[in-house]
């Protein structure tokens, strides 16, 4: 039996924290819990936004396939996605990604796994808006070297 | 039939428009068939959507370029994707 797969794509700020206590409140069976979050960094302070687009449909279900690959490899008690689209300012979180196991290797593994699938296989594109203009942010050649990892 | 072609990401600029909509005639039967109708009178355009990295989905199922494509409603011309 593979557990529970929940998968979210918002459009609005969402407050991880909550999302964090919610999983984990709700897997009280689970002896390892492991949470990440990643959040629009600003280096340089120059930075003024992150515009995420994703494909309505096709993308949900892409991140779908990609949670419940990670439940059917792991015996995951649950495991939350949540991914941010739309206009987001630094600080701001992108993603959350939760895994509920017995163990920790589990928990560990599968959220490790989520993340490399997420940057490089889920539909979504990044245009980073600066001070001195936009750019496309194209994934890095280790992202998809990343990925290889769990063949 | 009217088919809506989509662009993502730095496709968009490329093409110009985020979508358009197209009656396809019956002689386009391939993703590869589809980007040289798209892009006849365009080589920039050809040449960004002919890049290998491009992924392409038909009524959102990734295709192959050399794929039969029948009457497809949506073709989505994707670049390398890049979340989290």
């Amino acid at each position: 039996m593979t557990g529970k797969v929940e998968t979210d794509i918002c459009a609005a700020p969402f407050d991880a924290d909550a999302q964090a206590a919610t999983f984990r409140e709700g897997n009280p069976a689970a002896g390892a819990i492991v949470i990440f979050m990643g959040q629009v960094r600003d280096e340089n302070e120059t930075v003024t936004a992150l515009k995420l687009e994703h494909y309505p449909g096709f993308t949900e279900r892409s991140i779908d396939a990609i949670a419940r690959n990670a439940a059917e490899r792991w015996a995951l008690n649950a495991v939350r996605v949540c991914h941010r689209v739309g206009d987001l300012a630094p600080g701001e979180t992108i993603v959350f990604v939760a895994a509920a196991a017995a163990h920790r290797r589990a928990a560990f593994e599968a959220a490790d796994y989520l993340m490399d699938y997420l940057k490089s296989e889920a539909p979504f594109w990044k245009q980073e808006v600066t001070v001195s203009g936009t750019r496309w942010i194209e994934p890095k050649e280790q992202d998809i070297k990343d990925k290889t990892r769990w063949r | 039939m009217q088919t809506r072609i989509l662009f993502f990401g730095a496709l968009k600029e490329a093409a110009g428009v985020s979508e358009r909509m197209e009656a396809l005639p019956s002689s386009v039967t391939t993703p590869d068939m589809l980007i040289e109708y798209l892009a006849a009178d365009d080589p920039r355009l050809m040449a960004a959507l002919q890049a290998p990295s491009i992924r392409i989905a038909v009524d959102q199922e990734i295709m192959q370029r050399d794929d039969i494509i029948d009457a497809p409603s949506e073709v989505a011309f994707m670049p390398p994707f890049s979340g989290g």
